[in-house]
Formats: C-alpha cells, structure tokens, sequence
C-alpha cells in the first residue's frame, strides 16, 4: 500500500500502521538477531570449539571412521615408523609396533581401549585427508582410505638410551627440550608389549598384578621428589629473605627441634654451610633449619603457582602433584616437607616440567608430542607449533637456580656430570618411599646447555635403588652424551 | 555400493534443501509478481519431494526393508493430500507456512524413520489427526468472533491444567510434564501455551491501562510459578518471554520488558542459588565434559554428534544418534546435524527462522489488535522454542529439554505445533477480507482505481515484508 504515492488517504494510513507496527518490527528483529547469533555460535562451533569434543576419549563416534579409514602411522621425529598398521590378503587388519617396548606407554595401544598418542591423536589417525576425488574412488570399490600420519617429536635415539640406561629398574626418564616443550622421550618401567597387548590384557590388568605395568609412570606415578623438591624450597626462601646470600648453617650431621630430628645422607657432617653450598651438598639439617623461617602459606602459594595441586598443562594422562602444608604444621612435618621427604607427590613429567622452565629463563612452553598430520600422500595437514604456556618464575629467580644448579655438578652431588662436550646443570635426589626401611628412590633433575644447539631438560627417577648420584645421574649423564655427540 | 547411495544421498539432500531455503528468503523479496512467487512455492515442493525421495533411497538401501517403500508412499500421500486440501479449500493461505510445515513434518519422519521405526510410524498417525485438525481451524477462526469474549475462561483452564499436572503428572527427566488420560500420554503445558496467548491478547487488546497490566501479569505470574514448581523451567521461560513481549507491544512500553527481564533475572539468579537441578544444568552447560558421567552425558553425547558429524555429516545411518538421550524428542537437532551434516542443520534452523517471520509479518498485517497479539504470541512461541531447542542442544544456552516443533517425536507437541501453525492460516487468510474490506471502503472514497492498482491488490495474495525490512 505505501506504493501508493499519488493517495494521500493511504500514504497516511501507511504512516500510520507503519507507526502502529513499530513494536512488532522491534522484536522480529530482536528474534532474528537472536538466530543469527545462533547461527554464528554454531558455525563458530564447528569450526573451532567442536574439535575438542571430537577429540574427548568419552566420544566413542570417533571409533566410526575406522570403518572406511586405515588407522594412520605413527613416527618418530625422524620419520622412524613407531606404529604402523597392515591389512592381510583376508583384509584383517593388524596394528603392528615395530620397537614394542621401549615406546610401550608413551605411544599406547590401540585395542582394549586407547592410550598414550594412540588415544590422543586418535582423530587425526582415522581421518583420511587425502584428495577428495581418491577418496572417492576407494569408496566405490568398496575399499578403505588411509588415515593421516602424525609425526612426533620424539627422538629414537634419546627413547632407545633412556630405554636402555634404565635397564631392569622400574622407573621414569622424561627428556623435554625447554626452548620449545617438545618431548623428546618418555619412558617408563615396568613396560608392557603393545604387539601383544590383546593377549595379555587378562594378566595385565588382573588383581594378582600388582606391577601396575599400564600405569605411565612418567606422567601419572606419584613420587616423593625428596631433595629435587630443594630447588622449590630454596625459591620460598629467597623470596622471603632478600639477604639469602648471607646465609650460614653449622651443619653437624643433624637438625632436632624438640624430639624431632632429621640427618643428612650417612649422618655426614657439612660443616659451615652457605645456602649454595647448602643446595650443592644436598645438606638435610641445614634445609630442614631454613624450612622452620619459612611463612606456610606463602609456601603452598608457591608451590601452587609451580603447578601443584592442579592438572598439568598436557592432554596426555597425567596425575596431579599435591603439595600440603598448613599453618600450624608440626615441625617434623615442616622439615620434612622443606627436603622433599612428608606428604608432597610429584609426578617425574612435572619435575620435568619445572626444570625446563628454569632452564628457559622461567617460562614454561607448553608441553607437546605430537608435531605435525600429514596426509597418506605427505601433504601437511596439520603443523603444531610451540607455544608459551606461563612464566613459572622471575628470569631473576631463574639466574639465582641455574648457578645453584650449576654448583651440584661443579662440586656438589652431580660431579658425575662434568663434561668438555656440554654445561650441565642439576638437583639429585634420595626421596624414601617407606617408613619401615632405608631403602629410597634414587631422582635426578636437571638440563644441559652447549652453545650453538637447544639445552635438553632431563627428570630421572629409578624406583627402590639408592641415592640419586649413583643411579639416577648416570643415566641422566648417559642421554645428555647421547643427544651432545652429534 | 550402499555407502555410495548413501554418500550421494547424503549431498543431494544438502544441496536440494539449501535451495529450498533460499526459496523461502527469495520469496520474502519485495516486488514479485504472482507468477514468480507461485513458481517459487511450486519449486519448492518440488523440492521438497526429492528431498524426501533421495532420503528413502538412503534408507531403503541400508534397511532392505520393503516395509520402508510402503511407509515412504504413505508418508508421500500425506504431503499431498496436506497440500492438495490446503489448495483446493484455502486457496488464499499462506503457501510459504504451508510448504515448511509440510518440509519440517518431513524431516521428523525422515530422522525418527532413521532412528526407531515404531516411533516414526506413530508419528505419522498423529500427524494425519493433526493434518484434520490444522483443516477445520482455519474456518473456525474466520467464523468464532466470540473468541476474543473468553478472556477468564481462558485463564481458568490454563492455570487449571497446569495445577493439575503440578500435583498428578508423572516426572520424566526431573520434570512434571505430563498427564495419562485414558491411556494417552498427554502434555497439557504444549497447549496451554495457545490458550495462554489467546488469555493475554484478551487482555490487552482494548485496554493497557495500570490495573489491566497488573492483573494480566498476576494470571501470567500463575501460570510460570506453578510450571517453575513442576520443574518444568524450559515450559516457564517460554510463558515468561512469550508475556512479556506481548506486554510490551500492547503497551508500547519498553519499561515493562525491561523491568520483566530484570526481574526475571533476578528470579534466575535466586533459582540458581536454591535449586539444585537449576545448578546442575548451568555446570553441564559450562563445561560438559566435566561432569560427562553424571548431569554433563547429554550434552556430551550432542556435541560428540554434532561435532563428529561436521559440516557434511556421516549419512543416514552412518553416526550413532541413537547414543544421546531422548534423542527423538529434545535432541533431534542434534541427531540431523550428525548424519545429514551442519549445513543441513543451519538451513533447517533457517526454515524456522522464515516461518517465525511469516508469523511475525501476519501479526504486522492484520488491523484488528486482538489477532494482532494472537499472531505475536503464537510466533514469539514459535520462534523462542527453536531458539531454546537448538541453542540447548548445541551448549549456546544451558539445556532446557525442549522439543523442536513439527520435527522432534511427540504427540502434545505435534498437534499443538499445527494448531499454531493453523491459527496463523487463519488469520492470513482473515487479513485479505480486512483487506478487501479496506480496499472497498477506499474505491468508494477514492473512486478512482487505476489498473496498476488493482494488479496490486491481486498480488497482495502472497507475502509482504516490506513492513520488516
């Protein structure tokens, strides 16, 4: 009716109506902007957000693709098939793990459930993402597509000398490199043989077994980190006490406040004790002296700022270090705390993990294992990159460790690391796992730096052995020449 | 070779009903003659049959099931008969709403064909029980003048019902909603939603003074109190949205919306820290995959089907639908989006979106203020369940447990969706004898009325938006 120029009856009536509609008009568009903020949410979902609920282990869909997609391979850094599947005359398919064990957890298993990168790259593994017009054609002749390849960033050689150099011991060797969060090896024992997992499982996960051999013990079995946990202690107490460099202890082999007493190794007597020396030596009483100054609360909101209590940055499993001190703990509690020894867990990935920030002046980089997915025909589907995930600690604070780290292997704890081929840097550890015997875990953490080539942070625990520098540092010794000889 | 159909198939549908849903937008343009906007609907149907067809091509090749064949002519005759009769009794209603409801009851039967036969073909009775309905309405709103008299009755078996499912419904899902009369399942709140509207239009259509306000928002105020009671909190939201809009446009006083969506806040803030179950759903709705095992397992399994499906979906029986909860009812979105694929689902939600805007440009057409607010009411109705139903389904709002209309399994649902869609045909259908009314009046004052004129007037049987844009 509003075309209706030349009437001036209808040009008002137009007027008017159009006057009278304006609240209709007002919530139809209220209504559409709502739909088309749907309608956005929506594209913005699958786009983005929809890959994380792809990707969720709880979405049992993703076991769908297998139906029309070959289960891609799995590399190592570079380009060593560690897990390949191949599909007989019959087209049975089999999932083959040419190294078996020695990459038993960090790359999983695929049948009864899915672990380690079998679970994680998972999606990308049975997606097929070769050319669409290929695709196609397998689909009419009723035969599958391969899947993508997902490249990781382990190194054969760094997983097969941890492999090897932690020989019989039940344990865990973690080796990231801290510029970028690359992890370039993973290992933990008991290991189990992915190739025959399918036959093994009853025995694996019965009650009888009580090796918990599924268990990744790198990222998910909690240790007490024993004097490692000094790096963290020696934090809390620089920041409290800006004057730290002048402090002495008079170390006689034992620290008792009221009927509580805490020795060093052999009850060996350090002596007059500086707080460097104090770290190098590894000295009990003089850490369980300085751990009775320390303000309780300000102590767990370090530690919570270095990632205790709460889930590490990775999408691996992982477990959750705890840390647990309350004002009004006892002494006992608060020495034993201050050396690692009371109620704190950690896990050997984040040992790892605090290591490599410090060896990164502070930052953390996120931690990743999977590098890139390429397609069947090599074309690059998917390039991860390094990513900073948070600054744990001041660059200053960072400076402060690595000299105090440097003093273990100069003429500390560590002197089993001293090297012409490379600068190591370190903390060991005795972490006693039971109040009943001596027996004790043996840990080392620490990094190595050469000019000219990206520093390796190593975590090293060899379960029910003896003190750190005699266990856990010559494997640490052995993948720091490993990784420098090229 | 199944796998090629039903890969092919799959395409074709997607590609067969973006066309469909541009047709519905092109014919919302401004100046098209008679004969392009019929084109247009007859395209559509066209449309919508191949749809239809290439779907049960899909599904007859998986199922080999003769059985599907049958079903599939049956479900064809009764498209045609739906539009056959509307042509030949209505010539003048509104063939865009007639189209998509027809192209919306396809797609249910097309989905809950896919995901459980039984409940498909129960489906289909109460569709063609609806389908007899949906006739005589459109008659009925022409001839029953006393309709806008009822105003307390209306109020009475609103606020009736609703007390009486609060004390002897059955609970499904924490929520009361449902009544069994004589072995028949019933959801009284689905049609007290239609009564609801026709209460508040009562209301409002003369007088909008104070005192009118206050006793329309006290009956208002019952009817989501006792439905916030019954746990029923996607049921109480839509009468809450649905009053208040109408208030305001009856008013034309923003404040009253403002001050009922304040006040509504609040009340949900309040509900938040006293109810349990309103916690729970917003935990589920913030981070489902933290509570995956308990109150989070529906929208997981949603999103894991929305999410694995992606833009192009698996195809007809190639995703596991059947794993989300009450997929038939509340989360058919979600089970079309995991095998017909995203883009299907955003064209579905399209079509909706064009059939809110036909309700919304009927309610702008009409003069007389009562069908004015009968037609808001009915499309704000409408519109906020979709809005509810996919927005839940797809984590953009926290989960209400709402059916999408025509689409989602349920009888209450169905039948009251058409009696909606109905009253709009009938109200269509009214607007053109305002009109010629009007255009009389006129002839007789204008005297003059020049070819084009008239022209005009003819093509006025079709859609004008030109009051929306």
């Amino acid at each position: 009716m509003k075309t209706e120029s030349t009437s001036k009856t209808s040009r008002k009536s137009g007027k008017q109506k159009n006057r009278k509609n304006r609240e209709f008009a007002v919530i139809a568009y209220a209504f559409l902007a709502l739909f088309f903020c749907l309608m956005g949410y929506f594209t913005w979902f699958q786009f983005t957000e929809s890959e994380k609920f792809i990707n969720s282990p709880y979405n049992k869909r993703q076991d769908l693709f297998a139906r029309s997609v070959i289960r891609g391979e799995i590399r190592a850094a570079d380009g060593t098939v560690l897990a390949d599947t191949v599909t007989d005359s019959e087209g049975n398919e089999t999932r083959r793990y040419p190294y078996g064990r020695i990459f038993s957890h960090v790359v999983g298993y695929s049948e009864n459930g899915r672990s380690g990168i079998e679970s994680q790259a998972n999606f990308s593994l049975l997606r097929s993402n070769i050319f669409y017009g290929e695709k196609a054609l397998s689909e009419i002749q009723g035969e599958k597509s391969p899947g993508d390849n997902v490249t990781t960033t382990l190194s054969y050689e760094l997983q097969l000398t941890a492999f090897d150099a932690l020989g019989s011991y039940r344990g865990a060797v973690v080796v990231l490199e801290p510029s970028t969060g690359k992890i370039l090896a993973m290992v933990s024992k008991p290991d189990f043989d992915p190739n025959t997992i399918g036959a093994d499982w009853e025995n694996l996960v019965s009650d009888e077994n009580k090796d918990a051999v599924l268990l990744n013990r790198a990222t998910q079995g909690l240790y007490p980190p024993g004097s490692t946990f000094k790096i963290i202690s020696t934090l809390a107490y620089i920041h409290e006490h800006p004057d730290y460099e002048s402090y002495t202890y008079h170390c006689t082999g034992e620290h008792t406040v009221g009927n509580q007493t805490i020795h060093c190794y052999n009850n060996r007597r350090h002596g007059e004790q500086n707080l460097k020396e104090s770290f190098a030596n590894s000295c009990n009483s003089s850490y369980a002296s300085l751990g009775l100054d320390l303000d309780l609360d300000r102590f767990s909101e370090l530690c919570d700022s270095l990632l205790f209590n709460t889930a590490l940055p990775t999408t691996s499993e992982s477990s959750k270090s705890s840390f647990v001190l309350t004002n009004g703990a006892g002494a006992g509690t608060v020495m034993g705390t201050a050396i690692g020894q009371g109620k704190t867990l950690v896990t050997p990935f984040h040992m790892a993990l605090i290591t490599s920030a410090i060896a990164n002046d502070g930052v953390l980089m996120r931690p990743y294992v999977i590098d890139h997915v390429t397609d069947a025909d090599g074309g690059m589907v998917e390039q991860m990159k390094p990513e900073e995930y948070k600054s744990l600690l001041s660059p200053e604070d960072a400076g402060i460790l690595k000299d105090y780290m440097r003093a273990v292997v100069e003429n500390g704890t560590g002197e089993k690391l001293k090297s012409d081929a490379y600068t190591a840097y370190g903390k060991t550890g005795s972490a006693e796992f039971s109040s009943t015997s001596k027996a004790s875990h043996s840990w080392f953490v620490g990094y190595a730096h050469r000019d000219g080539a990206a520093d390796i942070a190593v975590s090293v625990i060899v379960e029910d052995s003896g003190v750190g520098s005699e266990y856990a540092v010559p494997i640490a010794r052995e993948i720091f020449d490993a990784y420098y000889k090229q | 070779m199944t796998n090629l159909i039903v890969e092919i198939t799959k395409y074709l549908m997607m590609f067969l009903f973006a066309l469909y849903t541009y047709e519905c937008f092109a014919a919302f343009r401004g100046k098209l003659d008679a004969e392009k906007k019929s084109g247009i609907f007859n395209r559509q149907i066209f449309l919508m049959y191949l749809i239809h067809l290439s779907a049960f091509l899909a599904i007859y090749a998986v199922t080999d099931d003769i059985l599907m064949v049958l079903f599939y002519f049956f479900q064809v005759v009764l498209i045609s008969i739906i539009l056959t009769c509307y042509q030949m009794f209505y010539g003048r209603a509104s063939r865009l709403v007639v189209n998509n409801m027809c192209m919306l009851i396809l797609c249910g039967f097309i989905m809950l064909t896919r995901l459980s036969v039984d409940k498909a073909v129960r489906q289909y009775v109460i569709t063609l029980a609806a389908v007899v309905l949906g006739l005589i309405i459109p008659v009925l709103v022409r001839k029953l003048r006393f309709l806008k008299k009822l105003t307390w009755l209306y109020a009475a078996v609103g606020i009736l019902s609703l007390l009486a499912v609060a004390f002897f419904g059955s609970t499904s899902y924490g929520a009361k909603l449902s009544v069994t009369i004589a072995g028949f399942s019933l959801q009284p709140s689905e049609f007290i939603k239609i009564i609801f509207v026709f209460f508040v239009a009562c209301m409002l259509h003369e007088k909008t003074d104070f005192g009118q306000v206050c006793a329309a928002t006290a009956v208002a105020a019952a009817h989501v109190l006792i439905l916030v009671v019954s746990k029923d909190l996607g049921g109480a939201l839509i009468f809450f949205i649905t009053y208040l809009v109408m208030l305001y446009v009856a008013t034309r006083k923003l404040f009253y919306f403002a001050g009922g969506l304040l006040s509504g806040s609040i009340a949900a803030v309040i509900a938040y820290n006293i109810f349990s179950h309103v916690r729970v759903r917003v935990v589920a709705w913030q981070d489902p995959l933290s509570v995956i095992e308990d109150e989070g397992y529906q929208i997981c399994q949603s999103l894991f089907a929305i999410g694995t499906g992606g833009w192009f979906g698996m195809g007809l029986y190639q995703g596991t639908p059947n794993k989300i909860p009450v997929v038939e009812e509340d989360f058919i979105f979600s089970a079309i989006s995991e095998e017909l694929g995203g883009i299907f689902a955003l064209c579905l939600l399209m079509v909706c979106v064009s059939c809110f805007l036909m309700f919304l440009n009927v309610a702008m057409q009409m003069k007389d203020q009562f069908y004015k607010l009968i037609a808001l009411g009915l499309g704000t109705v409408y519109g906020f369940q979709v809005f509810l139903t996919v927005g839940g389904v797809t984590k953009f709002i926290p989960s209400t447990g709402i059916t999408l209309p025509l689409v989602s399994y349920g009888g209450s649902s169905l039948i009251s969706t058409m009696i909606m869609f109905s009253i709009i045909q009938g109200l269509y259908i009214l607007r053109q004898d305002e009109g010629e009314l009007h255009d009389k009046t006129k002839q007789n004052t204008a005297k003059q009325d020049s070819p084009r004129q008239r022209r005009k007037r003819r093509d006025e049987d079709g859609i004008d938006i030109e009051d929306l844009s």
